[in-house]
């Protein structure tokens, strides 16, 4: 395969991470701690109501993980695609 | 110990520490003075780029914000998270194989145009300044009040602090203060944090602690606090939208994720690692350092309004008499950031819905009322009781002092009031630092060297971003004894900014090919314009506003705060126009913006 053919590849399986990710963003932080706020406090985890704990705290671990997931997936597409730093 | 003595020794071994740093790591290559050398680990650079990102309005500001406003303080906390993980997928790692000094830099490389660069520098400056503004005010309060001297006096103090090792030491003096800055204030913020969490649950993690059970058996923490506050005519604690509405949180949360990613002093942050994965890793790492204290806060700011209510109201609820409230209240009422008027005439505080006074509190001078009280001139004529409420609220208390008062209504240890000291002022000086530097760098290398000057040897470059870094340290201090507005409320200006103006043109720069100089400078002005306008057009600074700031005249209910969103869609939209109707970029360009996807080949920064 030629290096062009093959930076394409790298850059369309980069996007689809990344769409997949922004996804997830999207959903717990504007989905969960804004639009259905209301209908997640209905639910309780200890003293938190749902939506609360999203705004206010699980928005924000979730923010983390999705960071270091992406690292570890992009580093890992960078070697299947011969485009590691050395 | 006094505690005005563990301040002084707290607060000067601090100071102490950051010019030891700054002269140990003096830059003398402008490599050194723009990027540090782009040698720094992922980790340490993470901690800065925390410290550098976590203003005095992260500190200082914004749990009180949280205490006031309950569940509508999220938009704050995720809006100044999420940003991160824009920074790390979107632009961090893609800058920092590009390898230059500044934003402006790529924005001028990337778009081929002198224009675009002085335009991005433009931009930038205004940003970093607004910004800049906020963070001098935050050094004006915290040590107004806590090194008890003149506001003026405290502004030099700062000032000078900052000149030394942002002048000398440039991204490499900067980078490493901010580690210890971090160090300063991650423990500042937390150990309160943990003390009170103790206090109220028995449950030393603040995150936990705020959805336990309360230690003396009367059920949930967030549960009691709604009960606390419906009771007192306040809504309900974790209700959502009591304040503002759904479209509000959803356009303010936009405009500060996207701000984020776009404030050109955090980007640059990117530009001092080794490596494209240090990049991506060192946005990691500072979203960990930064949850630290997010993820505190919310804990602080329910934790401190409880504190408040129970400390003024009293056991029985009936409030407490002037001449019985501790020592913390007579120094703030000092400082004109807390006020009493007793509406009711009990001599009694009392704190419930509604308003105290009319807006901020106006002194008669330093005369006193009958109980010893300052007295205040201009009482809230329809502070009746509001709904169920027992009586009216007596108190105005200023959101800026909720983090700061916090240890002392808690009634912890003198040392701990004396490390929240020092820590705020990390904060602020920490976030004042970075900024200054983006500033002294878009004018000595964009605006000098790049495109006035550009003749220049690396000595007098290197003369000439000190120059600009001093002289953008005085103007700060101009605009920290002059600010424009309270602390959060100018930074959120900086964010609408960003959000509309840079963060677009990057993004386009690195995702599309085909977007070109046209297009991008276009994008520019029509978000800035447009941004700008509707802030001053509403807030008035500096002019007087040309219509109230209520929902009924924002356009679609978006506030000013939140109106950075609408602006980065006109920037996107109208660069998307401009580029399809005018010529596509060179083909050389195109390339330049394929390689950038490519980790392969990231050398060191670059001039």
């Amino acid at each position: 395969m030629s290096e062009k053919t093959d930076n394409t590849a790298y850059w369309n399986a980069n996007i689809s991470l990344l769409w997949k990710l922004l996804i997830v963003w999207f959903i717990v932080s504007y989905g969960c701690g804004i639009l259905f706020v209301e209908a997640l406090n209905n639910i309780s985890i200890g003293g938190y109501p749902l939506g609360f704990w999203f705004a206010q705290q699980g928005a924000i671990y979730t923010f983390v993980v999705l960071i270091f997931f992406y690292v570890f997936k992009m580093n890992a597409l960078d070697k299947e695609h011969g485009v590691a730093e050395e | 110990m006094e505690l005005q003595y563990l301040i002084y020794l707290f607060v000067g071994l601090s100071f102490v520490l950051y010019i030891g740093i700054a002269i140990w790591s003096k830059a003398s290559t402008t490599g050194e003075f723009y990027v540090a050398g782009g040698g720094v680990h992922p980790i340490a650079n993470g901690m800065a780029t925390a410290a550098d990102w976590m203003s005095a309005a992260s500190f200082i500001s914004m749990a009180g914000l949280i205490a006031f406003m309950g569940y509508e303080g999220g938009m704050y906390l995720m809006g100044w998270t999420g940003g991160y993980v824009l920074l790390a997928l979107l632009l961090a790692p893609y800058l920092r194989k590009f390898g230059k000094f500044t934003v402006p830099e790529f924005i001028g490389d990337r778009y081929y145009s002198t224009t675009a660069r002085v335009v991005a520098v433009i931009c930038l400056i205004f940003i970093s300044f607004t910004y800049v503004a906020g963070q001098m005010r935050g050094v004006g309060i915290v040590f107004s009040r806590i090194l008890e001297v003149d506001i003026l006096v405290g502004l030099g103090i700062g000032m000078s602090i900052v000149f030394l090792y942002a002048v000398l030491g440039g991204m490499k003096g900067v980078t490493y203060t901010q580690v210890a800055q971090y160090v300063v204030l991650i423990f500042a913020y937390t150990v309160p944090a943990i003390f009170i969490a103790l206090q109220f649950t028995g449950n030393p993690l603040p995150q936990i602690a705020l959805g336990s059970e309360m230690a003396d058996g009367s059920g949930y923490l967030l549960q009691t606090l709604d009960k606390v506050l419906v009771d007192i005519g306040i809504k309900e604690y974790t209700e959502p939208f009591n304040n503002k509405s759904m479209i509000d949180v959803f356009a303010i949360t936009i405009a500060l994720m996207v701000g984020t990613a776009g404030l050109p002093h955090v980007i640059v942050r990117f530009f001092t690692v080794p490596k494209v994965r240090d990049a991506r890793m060192s946005a990691g790492w500072a979203l960990v350092f930064i949850a630290l204290l997010y993820t505190t806060a919310p804990a602080v700011g329910a934790l401190s309004i409880m504190n408040l209510v129970n400390t003024v109201n009293g056991k029985d609820g009936s409030g407490t008499e002037y001449t019985q409230m501790p020592s913390w209240f007579k120094t703030w009422e000092k400082s004109g950031l807390i006020a009493w008027y007793d509406h009711n005439g009990d001599g009694k505080l009392q704190y419930a819905g509604g308003k105290a006074l009319v807006g901020k509190p106006k002194f008669d001078g330093e005369s006193r009322g009958s109980h010893g009280e300052r007295k205040v001139v201009n009482p809230n004529p329809k502070a009746a009781p509001v709904g169920n409420a027992k009586y009216a609220n007596e108190l105005y208390v200023d959101r800026d002092i909720m983090v700061l008062a916090n240890p002392e209504i808690a009634q912890l240890p003198n040392w701990v009031i004396a490390l929240v000291a020092a820590g705020g002022i990390a904060a602020a000086l920490s976030t004042a630092a970075g900024l200054l530097l983006v500033i002294s760098a878009g004018i000595s290398h964009d605006l000098l060297k790049g495109t006035f000057a550009p003749g220049i040897s690396e000595k007098q470059e290197l003369l000439a971003g000190r120059i600009a870094a001093a002289v953008a340290v005085c103007v700060a201090g101009y605009l920290g004894a002059n600010p424009p507005a309270f602390v959060a409320q100018v930074v959120a200006f900086a964010f609408g900014l960003a959000a509309s103006s840079l963060f677009p043109v990057i993004i386009m720069g690195i995702f599309s090919t085909r977007m070109n100089r046209e297009g991008a400078i276009a994008g520019m002005l029509v978000g800035l314009t447009f941004t700008m306008g509707y802030i001053l057009y509403f807030k008035g600074i500096f002019i007087t506003p040309m219509a109230p700031n209520t929902p009924d005249n924002w356009l679609l209910g978006i506030s000013p705060e939140g109106i950075g969103s609408i602006g980065m869609l006109l920037n996107f939209g109208t660069a998307f126009v401009v580029s399809r109707i005018t010529k596509a970029p060179p083909a050389e360009i195109q390339h330049m913006v394929e390689d950038i996807r490519i980790p392969k080949g990231a050398g060191g920064a670059t001039h």
